[in-house]
């Protein structure tokens, strides 16, 4: 079911901005993918590319290819709504569906596409995704409650349910801690752990030890010259980015000595 | 200057810690207000009741005295800032006063004069043969909601889906700040110049001088659709981009993103809109006048002939004039018909808030 991206000469575009150039990498299936590196520097850009997300933003294109399970995601023929149901995504501030309950913030997936389903099947997909982003025992009391009655983290695991509730291939996690306290973070980065089995994960993060604790690969992003597209400057198994980083740059950064 | 910026950081940190600052200050009574407005008023009654001056003279020589003495006995006890605060508080609870000045003498003068005329027979009959006494509105009522009706199923839903371009699709491009700014243009239009295009439309499809009321809700629908883009531009603004994209990210396409989560998300802020915009254009006299034109019986067909509306009925019956024995009897059908509109527009704006309140996202727990 999951699935490795392949990205090749990927430059992305803001209007005539060139926020990003150069990008080669190789996401690999059921392992985990950390990106690092300094705010601005296009981590999140090239995430919100692998999901066709980035187009959303006007003015926004992208030149270079990005090929998962051998279909290039950005040739014309593709339908950028067929690619977010393979690919889901997870954002950086819980965005729960104000106006929908747990429980059908969950199915919302499904729901919002109007695809009709026995009533069992429902429930089956709401116990399995909750359980699955760690939150079934929290709120298997009140699913009739609104999304937005619960904390910060567990909106974040809902948000979590509602991508894996429509079984992705990928999914795709832009800095899903950064607003959440150290408890909820380790609650999220176990749940990290076990959706590996299944899933491939492409992770955003500053935190360092994060990407140290959950990833198998990392890649460090870090802009050129200040004013210039930002860029990947090493891409390697995590366990070697952080003992024997092959780029200078990017022993400076983990190792704190940046700027 | 920056002598005496810089010269309590030059202190002796010693002396500084030192020093006692004290945390309480004296302080006026808590009836100082009380106190200070009776004073004023009574000082300002002497001369009022001695020169015989009409109330309105003693209340404002009563609010300068207050306006003065309270401020400055506060300086002297209180100090500077305190002094300040007593008198912009003074000044904040006066002009809220004025503003509701008017709303009150407004409301108490129709229901004063308008609340005698209310009976069965003034809801239930119309004017249909006759002049003086007796005889209701009915068909004014039924005038009204039928072409407000009208109006608000043409311009509500071209008013939503012309502020949902703007904000989903058009996306600051030429066109929609083209259309941005006519809407805003529209807005400003006096209703009479609606009303006149309605004139002009329907004299090319029915002739000279038509009577239509569907006419009515035409000239309203010019006034209406502005008001009803701008309210659900602004509500659709406040959705934030992170639930369109959280739907578009599970691979929602955008008209469903459009229809299941940004509409209903905003959708009690854009019916409390489009509700105000009913309670608006309920109340137009001039563009109905015009195109609408004026009856004496209950017309409930819009396509054909004249219909009488509240609005028309009051300007009708408080400027005909006619035999002096009737003229009474017309001004307090006026003055009811008054009150009556006040109670639709009321409940419709009442309804708005309820409803608004009933679709707003909960977040109870």
């Amino acid at each position: 079911m999951a699935k490795s991206i392949d990205v090749s000469d990927l430059n992305i575009y803001y209007g005539d901005f060139l926020a990003v150039s150069g990008v080669n990498m190789t996401v690999k299936a059921r392992q985990v993918t950390a990106f690092i590196g300094p705010s601005g520097c296009g981590k999140s850009t090239v995430l919100r590319t692998l999901n066709r997300m980035h187009e959303v933003i006007p003015g926004a294109r992208v030149e270079g290819k990005v090929v998962v399970d051998g279909q290039s995601l950005y040739d014309p023929s593709v339908d950028p709504v067929a690619v977010r149901r393979q690919i889901g995504m997870v954002f950086q501030r819980p965005n729960p569906f104000p106006t929908m309950s747990i429980y059908d913030n969950v199915l919302a997936g499904n729901k919002l596409n109007a695809r009709k389903m026995k009533k069992s099947e429902a429930d089956d997909i709401v116990e399995r995704s909750l359980k699955g982003a760690n939150l079934w025992n929290e709120v298997k009391d009140r699913l009739s409650k609104p999304g937005m009655g619960l904390s910060g983290g567990q909106q974040q695991r809902l948000c979590i349910a509602r991508a894996i509730a429509v079984r992705p291939q990928v999914l795709l996690m832009d800095e899903p801690c950064s607003a959440l306290d150290p408890i909820s973070t380790s609650a999220i980065e176990d749940l990290i752990h076990e959706l590996k089995s299944e899933y491939t994960i492409v992770i955003v993060t500053h935190n360092m030890q994060q990407a140290a604790r959950v990833s198998d690969d990392t890649g460090f992003f870090n802009l050129k010259a200040t004013g210039e597209p930002g860029q990947l400057v090493e891409f390697n198994p995590t366990k070697k980015m952080f003992t024997n980083p092959d780029n200078e740059a990017t022993e400076a950064y983990i190792s704190g000595r940046f700027g | 200057m920056t002598d005496t910026l810089h010269e309590p950081f030059h202190t002796d940190p010693s002396t500084d810690l030192s020093t006692h600052v004290p945390l309480t200050k004296p302080q006026l009574p808590s009836i100082a207000t009380t106190l200070a407005a009776a004073v004023s008023w009574g000082l300002a009654g002497l001369p009022a009741l001695l020169l015989s001056w009409p109330i309105a003279g003693w209340v404002v020589v009563g609010w300068i005295l207050f306006v003065l003495a309270l401020p400055t006995w506060s300086g002297l006890i209180e100090g500077g800032r305190k002094a300040v605060d007593r008198l912009v508080t003074i000044l904040v609870w006066s002009t809220f006063a004025l503003a509701m000045l008017p709303l009150v003498a407004v409301i108490y003068t129709v229901v004063e004069r308008g609340a005698g005329a209310l009976s069965v027979e003034f809801f239930t009959a119309s004017q249909q043969g006759v002049l003086g006494e007796g005889g209701g509105i009915y068909h004014a009522i039924m005038g009204t909601l039928i072409i407000t009706v009208i109006a608000s199923v043409i311009s509500i839903p071209i008013g939503i889906m012309a502020a949902v371009y703007l904000v989903e699709y058009g996306k600051n491009n030429r066109l929609s700040r083209t259309l941005t700014f006519l809407v805003d243009v529209m807005t400003g239009i006096p209703s009479i110049v609606a009303g006149l295009f309605a004139l002009a439309l329907f004299t090319l499809l029915l002739g000279p001088l038509p009577r239509i009321a569907i006419g009515g809700s035409i000239a309203l629908s010019v006034l209406m659709i502005p008001i009803v883009v701008r309210s659900t531009e602004e509500m659709l603004k406040l959705v934030p981009d992170e639930l369109r994209e959280g739907a578009l990210a599970l691979g929602v396409p955008k008209w469903r993103t459009i229809t299941k989560v940004v509409l209903p998300t905003a959708l009690g802020g854009i019916v409390t809109g489009a509700t105000l915009a009913v309670a608006r254009v309920a109340g137009e006299t001039a563009p109905l006048l015009l195109i609408a034109g004026t009856l004496r019986g209950t017309n409930f067909n819009p396509f054909d002939g004249a219909m009488q509306t509240l609005p028309v009925l009051i300007f009708g019956e408080a400027t005909r004039g006619g035999l002096a024995e009737y003229v009474p009897f017309q001004i307090e059908r006026a003055w009811g018909a008054a009150l009556v509109l006040i109670m639709i527009v009321m409940l419709l704006n009442l309804l708005a808030r309820v409803v608004g309140s009933f679709f707003s996202p909960k977040t109870g727990r």
